[in-house]
């Protein structure tokens, strides 16, 4: 398959099933509704399974039983969907079962919209589950990067035992762009089996998957083992693009659909002589914090940029240890900022005297 | 010397955790035995479900997986349906059955997948200290009842194998009791024939068991089974609510 033109989403699950899976269980919501459509009629040719659930909460939990006998497994939803999925996602991570999850967001709290936003962050980076763990997040900004950040998805989620979320929005999943598979399919890793459900055949003790520990002690070690997990996922597996950033001023931080349009503020930006760059955090969890640790020797603030209220933002600040002021400039409910606008917007921070 | 009766492989030797004289255990080794003598203890995967039952992946001798309360039908459609040649059954309660996981009971049901669920109903929340469950009889005392179950306040008892008989893609259900030898042996008939029905893959299968909770009704073992016998069997009719037709 060379260049072809096609949705986001639809990338995202050709994609998918390159990346070797073959189990797929979702329920119906806008704007993400291409990728099960995709499945349910290209899995079953791949000899895979596509199941409608009856609800995210039943999607999730048959996640959670295929992946824990041993399927290379997904689901994929829209923020209210991810919402519901919460319990199971808390579940996944504590039992620590491999599987990938897809959020196509869209303009909230409540049903909010079907239009895009990026107002999920805090679902996608801050749990939203109960209890302590963190979910690996990646963050595509074009439909190339969704193809390949979904089968990278997969090899993540194997390699630390966990759920991965891949976090697109509305306009990422329904937008064409061309894209070209260049990953090799991924062949189903000879891993470590030595936790699925499988039957056990006479031959070892009965093996079970679970999370209750109701010994504070036992619940305590277990949750240190996650706890080191994550420190060693958050030490390699952090990721952003800096871009014309060396010598910037004003320093853009921004993922996804809002990053790319913040390239184009850059670039006009850039024309009329101001020193304007971009961070764009590829990894929402863990947040590239390595990105800030020497920020551009001329550099005086920060510019966070999100579809949203401001959530991110939090991490930026913290990213910035107060070493340069962060301003926040966020669209939402489904909006979409333009490039003038947010080139209007750091033209008054740098006339203002702020940059 | 030889031995006439013995623990069935089925169960693991953890001591259970049940309360004396609950019917858990009694429900338990019905099942082991059934996985036990058609084989299959090698080739099961179970779904403990969240109530007293929840520890019953300790005792179970088969691989098992822990399921947030009423999504246990969910986590074995997605088991059954990634190794559809193992054996999948779900063991719940009425709380998580018929309260929370409602929606994954019936749909599990209606897809008509082949499992076998082990539905066990005490008229009572037991794990969590006796508050009213869906199928609590009309004024039958709860913590959260603490008057009796008031049908104008929180409807009457729900009919649960009623309802999943009425499901099209439900393919077996039968409802027993476990208060009496004579009843336990026919609960294991049904039991039986969940299972066998999973091995011929003709879809979902439901054994409703009626179980006693001493602690929870506040009586003495003997006076729970005589309780039961009185006042659960006639509001929940025993018998067959939905079979295959034999050939």
């Amino acid at each position: 398959m060379g260049r072809t033109l096609m949705k986001g989403n639809e990338a995202m699950a050709l994609a998918a099933i390159r990346g070797g899976c073959t189990h797929f269980f979702g329920y119906p919501i806008t704007p993400q509704n291409e990728i099960p459509e995709l499945f349910a009629r290209e899995l079953p040719k791949a000899g895979g399974l596509f199941l409608q659930a009856e609800s995210e909460i039943a999607a999730v939990n048959m996640l959670y039983g295929s992946a824990a006998a041993g399927a290379r497994a997904m689901t994929s939803s829209s923020s209210p969907g991810l919402a519901l999925m919460q319990e199971g996602i808390s579940m996944l991570a504590a039992t620590e079962i491999p599987c990938v999850i897809v959020n196509v967001m869209r303009g909230g709290p409540g049903l909010g919209t079907i239009q895009p936003a990026q107002s999920d962050y805090f679902q996608m980076t801050r749990g939203g589950g109960n209890g302590d763990y963190r979910i690996i997040s990646l963050a595509p900004a074009t439909v190339q990067e969704s193809a390949e950040m979904m089968q990278k998805a997969f090899d993540l989620s194997h390699k630390y035992r966990t759920p991965v979320f891949l976090v697109s929005d509305g306009m990422l999943g329904q937008m064409m762009e061309p894209v070209e598979f260049l990953i090799p399919p991924s062949t189903k890793p000879a891993g470590d089996q030595s936790w699925v459900l499988s039957g056990h055949q006479g031959r070892r003790p009965p093996r079970t998957i679970k999370s209750l520990r109701l010994d504070p002690a036992m619940l305590e070690n277990h949750n240190l083992k996650l706890q080191g997990k994550y420190s060693r996922i958050t030490r390699r597996e952090s990721q952003f693009e800096s871009y014309r950033a060396d010598d910037a001023e004003l320093l853009f931080c921004a993922f996804g659909s809002a990053a790319r349009i913040v390239k184009n503020s850059v670039d006009d930006l850039r024309q009329n002589g101001r020193r304007a760059g971009l961070i764009r955090p590829m990894t929402l969890w863990p947040f590239p914090f390595p990105a800030f640790r020497v920020l551009p020797e001329k550099c005086k603030s920060l510019v966070c940029v999100e579809m949203s209220c401001g959530q991110m933002v939090d991490d930026v600040r913290l990213a910035a240890g107060g070493r340069v002021p962060v301003h926040f400039y966020g669209r939402c409910g489904g909006v979409i900022p333009e490039p003038a606008e947010l080139s209007e917007y750091a033209e008054e921070l740098i006339v203002g005297g702020a940059v | 010397m030889s031995v006439i009766f013995k623990k069935t492989a089925g169960l693991t030797e953890t001591d259970t955790h049940y309360c004396p004289g609950c019917t858990h255990g009694v429900a338990h080794r019905l099942v082991g035995e059934v996985l036990e003598e058609l084989g299959l203890l090698g080739d099961t995967i179970g779904c403990a479900s969240v109530g007293c039952s929840i520890f019953s992946y300790n005792y179970f001798n088969v691989d098992m997986i822990e399921c947030s309360h009423g999504r246990a039908p969910a986590v074995a459609t997605g088991i059954k349906r990634t190794v559809p040649g193992k054996t999948v059954f779900t063991y719940q309660g009425d709380g998580d059955l018929a309260a929370i996981g409602t929606a994954e009971i019936v749909h599990a049901a209606h897809r008509g997948e082949h499992i076998t669920v082990i539905f066990v109903n005490n008229a009572i929340y037991g794990m969590t200290g006796g508050q009213m469950a869906p199928t609590t009889l009309s004024g039958q005392k709860a913590t959260t009842a603490p008057t009796g179950r008031n049908a104008e306040l929180s409807g009457m008892p729900l009919k649960m194998s009623e309802m999943i008989a009425e499901v099209p893609g439900a393919t077996y259900v039968e409802r027993v009791s476990l208060h009496h030898p004579k009843y336990i042996r026919k609960a294991k008939k049904a039991i039986l024939r969940g299972f066998t029905y999973q091995l011929q893959n003709r879809g979902f299968s439901m054994v409703e068991l009626l179980s006693t909770c001493p602690t929870g009704w506040g009586l003495a073992p003997v006076a729970a089974l005589e309780w039961l016998g009185n006042n659960m069997i006639p509001y929940y009719p025993l018998g067959v609510l939905k079979a295959p037709e034999e050939v």
